[in-house]
């Protein structure tokens, strides 16, 4: 029993052990990597994936899986992009039209989940990325749209604190203040709410939740529309960060990112598993990975080898875990 | 030839913490059907899977027709001719049922890489005809039916002329019919000289089927009898290590007022003109042949399934109920027949699935109480005696039978009024089931109204107040305590339909 928690104390942390060795590593390896302007560069370059990894974490727990995060994201600043063109400049009309259109795409992949009753959700938010990919482009006219008002780019752009002198302190970011507010939300939405066990219990047995009285198909269509509710928080995020509205970036990999995330964080794509705080380090660990290798003037064909092979690992890491506890429950169960 | 086609000789296997099986020994002779019981956690998975070279055990020898053998593997135990046909069957559905025979055996055309399809469909209707099954071996195998389907498990094990066929609850899945069939299918294996072991939860197969009977407890060997010195009792007796003193301990309440009524409730091909009523304080029970409609009428009353007509009355009062949660709302709690698929999360702690129908009541504000939880959770344990180290245990590490009681007290804490119990004994030890039984008894006597499905005929004869039973869809008999006789035949007779 002792040995066991002690376990799976370790599960927890190793993690964050992996990212703090991750830290001392990349220190070593270039001094422009540990200092304080740099460490809120990570806090900035986390932001945009930490809120789609949210998204994602959720849709992972119940079991599916949203491919279409990073082009709905990108879809929502992109509907910005159009209205701003169109004369259109009131922060109070573009926030919440974004936040529209990224919710209703993610409520109609819960509804071809549920009600249209396609098998799994890889296949019809696939789906959903390349219509999107099309949708972003076709709204702006393929151009990217600039000059956003400040109202709009504040979220992705302000940072606290901020030095006026020349190489001073570049602030604390704003964007990533509001993702650990998030994060605490959703700590207690996942674990302390009936909808959040509900969340967990229909990821684990979707028949036994709904024979026991829980409306899966409701929580499902939720738990999508969720992601999109997240993935408009990431769109205005991207629009502050870049200044802009690029349709060509829905094709990015925010995805994967977002499933590498949540993946080292101790989700499971068997569904059921996984918390919110893991998959902050998770976040941390992937921007912190692609700073490194930016500041060793890795090509970005190495960016893109690396963590697909980080991504790999932790795929690996996954059901090697899976592989391990079944085991366990079989040595168990004797 | 030695005197034994299997011998195991003072066999240990060790898990970590745990020794699975203590100096096991088991002699097995050609050609008898031996039966293996024991509890659930008996150990004998253990032993099955030691005898295949699943498991490779620590200490002790195994003799095969007398030669000393040690499995690393599987295989190696096939190739000394050991088969098993697993509880749960090897089948590769979308494949033809020749595919299927000959998964690991193939036959080539002479000098080419090429199946030779004719001679394997020959050899295939061959080896399932002389099982007892004309049917068409070109045909997908999930066409068929579970009966067979083992019996495409046995095909297997007869082409590889397997001398010791091992057969783990094999009866667990199957109709009446299916099971006379398997029956006669190993009685004729026995004729040609090979044996079986025969591993069953249910005694009169025992009694109907077995030479001689092995019982296990607590991964060890209690004995080994000629079915002839054996009875009911003893088994139980030697099963459990100590004496129970009944089986069935069933209580006298007096019926209450009327709980449930179902009129001409239809589901096209499903069900037909179903009516019946269920009162408070008795318990209720639905016989029947598997596949007659009884678990179908249930899932249609709790709204887990659509019905075409019909109408649903609680307390007197007509309800429209299109969905399990509606039917929670109406005080109607369904114990699944399947309770690993749709009982419980399995994932999940034991504290999560007490609370998993009725989590709005642990609300408090905004969030779930944790004290609430904890407080309910620990109750439940203590109240339905659920052996677990904590509420926070993973559900999936329970035994069966505390598994159940989880999915009991999942249906307690929604306080609900009438209680389906679909098959609420199914693969629990005896122990466990008595325990079961009390906690209908203690409803019942509450004044709830219990309604248990059940294919375990003196589980029927022994709990009842009510019995009815039910063929093709349709109910055929109604049977009362008062004033019928309720047993094995006057239950069968409707069962069969072989009313005049």
């Amino acid at each position: 029993m002792n040995s066991k928690t002690i376990k799976d104390a370790l599960g927890k942390v190793a993690p964050l052990i992996a990212l703090i060795i991750l830290f001392i590593i990349l220190s070593f390896l270039t001094d422009k990597f540990f200092t304080v302007n740099n460490m809120m560069n990570i806090l900035k370059q986390t932001a945009v994936n930490g809120l789609i990894s949210a998204a994602m974490l959720v849709v992972l727990i119940t079991a599916g899986i949203d491919l279409s995060v990073g082009a709905n994201a990108v879809v929502g600043a992109c509907m910005m992009g159009m209205l701003k063109e169109m004369g259109i400049t009131s922060a109070w009309v573009l926030i919440p039209a974004c936040i529209v259109t990224c919710l209703f795409i993610g409520f109609m992949n819960g509804i071809m989940l549920t009600k249209m009753h396609l098998p799994h959700p890889f296949v019809s938010t696939l789906g959903m990325k390349n219509v999107l990919c099309g949708v972003a482009l076709l709204v702006v006219s393929t151009k990217t749209i600039a000059d956003f008002p400040d109202t709009v780019t504040f979220l992705g752009s302000y940072c606290f604190a901020k030095s006026d002198e020349q190489g001073g302190f570049t602030g604390f970011p704003l964007c990533f203040l509001v993702l650990f507010l998030i994060y605490i939300v959703y700590h207690f939405f996942l674990n302390k709410t009936a909808l959040g066990r509900m969340i967990y219990c229909v990821g684990g047995n979707p028949d036994a939740a709904r024979m026991s009285g829980i409306n899966s198909d409701n929580v499902l269509i939720f738990v999508y529309s969720l992601s999109g509710f997240m993935c408009a928080l990431a769109g205005i995020t991207i629009v502050g960060r870049a200044g802009c509205a690029n349709p060509n970036s829905a094709m990015s990999p925010y995805d994967t990112d977002a499933i590498a995330s949540c993946i080292i964080g101790g989700a499971s794509f068997m569904g059921g598993k996984g918390t919110i705080w893991g998959t902050l380090i998770g976040a941390l660990m992937i921007s912190t990975i692609r700073n490194g290798l930016t500041l060793l003037n890795a090509s970005s064909a190495i960016q893109y080898i690396v963590v697909g092979l980080v991504i790999i690992a932790a795929v690996f890491i996954d059901v090697t875990r899976t592989r391990l506890e079944a085991k366990a429950k079989r040595l168990a169960a004797k | 030839m030695s005197e034994y086609i299997v011998e195991l000789k003072n066999v240990t296997k060790r898990f970590p913490g745990v020794v699975a099986m203590r100096n096991m020994s088991l002699q097995i002779k050609p050609g008898e059907i031996h039966g293996l019981i024991g509890e659930n956690g008996a150990g004998k998975s253990t032993l099955i899977k030691v005898l295949t070279g699943v498991h490779i055990p620590e200490e002790g020898e195994i003799y095969v027709d007398g030669k000393k053998v040690s499995f690393k593997s599987p295989n190696e135990a096939t190739a000394e001719g050991i088969a098993c046909v697993y509880q749960e069957l090897n089948i590769v559905k979308l494949l033809s049922v020749t595919d299927n025979v000959f998964i690991n055996k193939t036959i080539k055309k002479k000098g080419s890489i090429l199946l030779d399809y004719p001679t394997m469909h020959e050899k295939a209707h061959e080896v399932m005809l002389s099982l007892g099954q004309d049917i068409d071996v070109k045909k997908e195998c999930g066409t068929y039916g579970m009966g067979v389907q083992q019996m495409v498990e046995i095909a297997k094990a007869v082409l590889v002329d397997a001398k010791l066929i091992i057969m783990d609850e094999p009866t667990s899945s199957l109709g009446e019919k299916e099971v006379e069939q398997l029956m006669k299918t190993v009685r004729a294996l026995k004729e040609k000289g090979i044996a079986i072991l025969f591993v069953s939860h249910k005694l009169e197969e025992l009694f109907e089927l077995c030479d001689r009977v092995t019982v296990m407890r607590d991964g060890e060997h209690i004995m080994t009898k000629n079915i002839e010195e054996l009875d009911n009792d003893s088994l139980i007796n030697a099963m459990v290590g100590r004496t129970l003193d009944n089986q069935f301990p069933k209580i006298e309440t007096t019926r209450g007022t009327e709980a449930l009524r179902v009129e001409h409730l239809d589901s096209v091909g499903v069900l037909r003109d179903v009516s019946f009523t269920a009162y408070h304080g008795e318990i209720l029970a639905f016989a029947g042949l598997v596949g007659a409609g009884r678990t179908e009428t249930m899932r249609a009353i709790f709204g887990a399934d659509p019905i075409d007509g019909g109408d649903i009355y609680i307390n007197g009062e007509k309800v429209h109920i299109t969905s399990p949660k509606q039917a929670i709302a109406h005080n109607i709690a369904f114990l699944t027949e399947d309770r690993k698929g749709q009982g419980l999360v399995l994932s999940q702690s034991v504290k999560v699935n007490l609370i998993l129908s009725s989590m709005k009541s642990f609300k408090s504000g905004l969030f779930l109480s944790d004290k609430k939880m904890f407080d309910t959770a620990k109750a439940n344990i203590a109240d339905l005696k659920i052996k677990t180290p904590t509420e926070e245990e993973v559900v999936g590490q329970l035994s069966g039978g505390n598994q159940q009681k989880v999915v009991i007290g999942k249906w307690i804490n929604t306080d609900a009024d009438i209680y389906i119990f679909d098959e609420p004994t199914r693969g629990i030890d005896v122990g466990a089931k008595v325990e079961v039984y009390n906690i209908m008894n203690r409803l019942v006597s509450e004044g709830k109204c219990v309604i248990m499905v059940s294919s375990e005929l003196p589980e029927i004869i022994g709990m009842a107040d009510r019995v009815i039973v039910m063929r093709e869809g349709r109910i055929t008999g109604q049977l009362d305590k008062k004033t019928d006789a309720i047993n094995q035949e006057t239950i069968m007779k409707y069962a069969w339909g072989k009313v005049d």
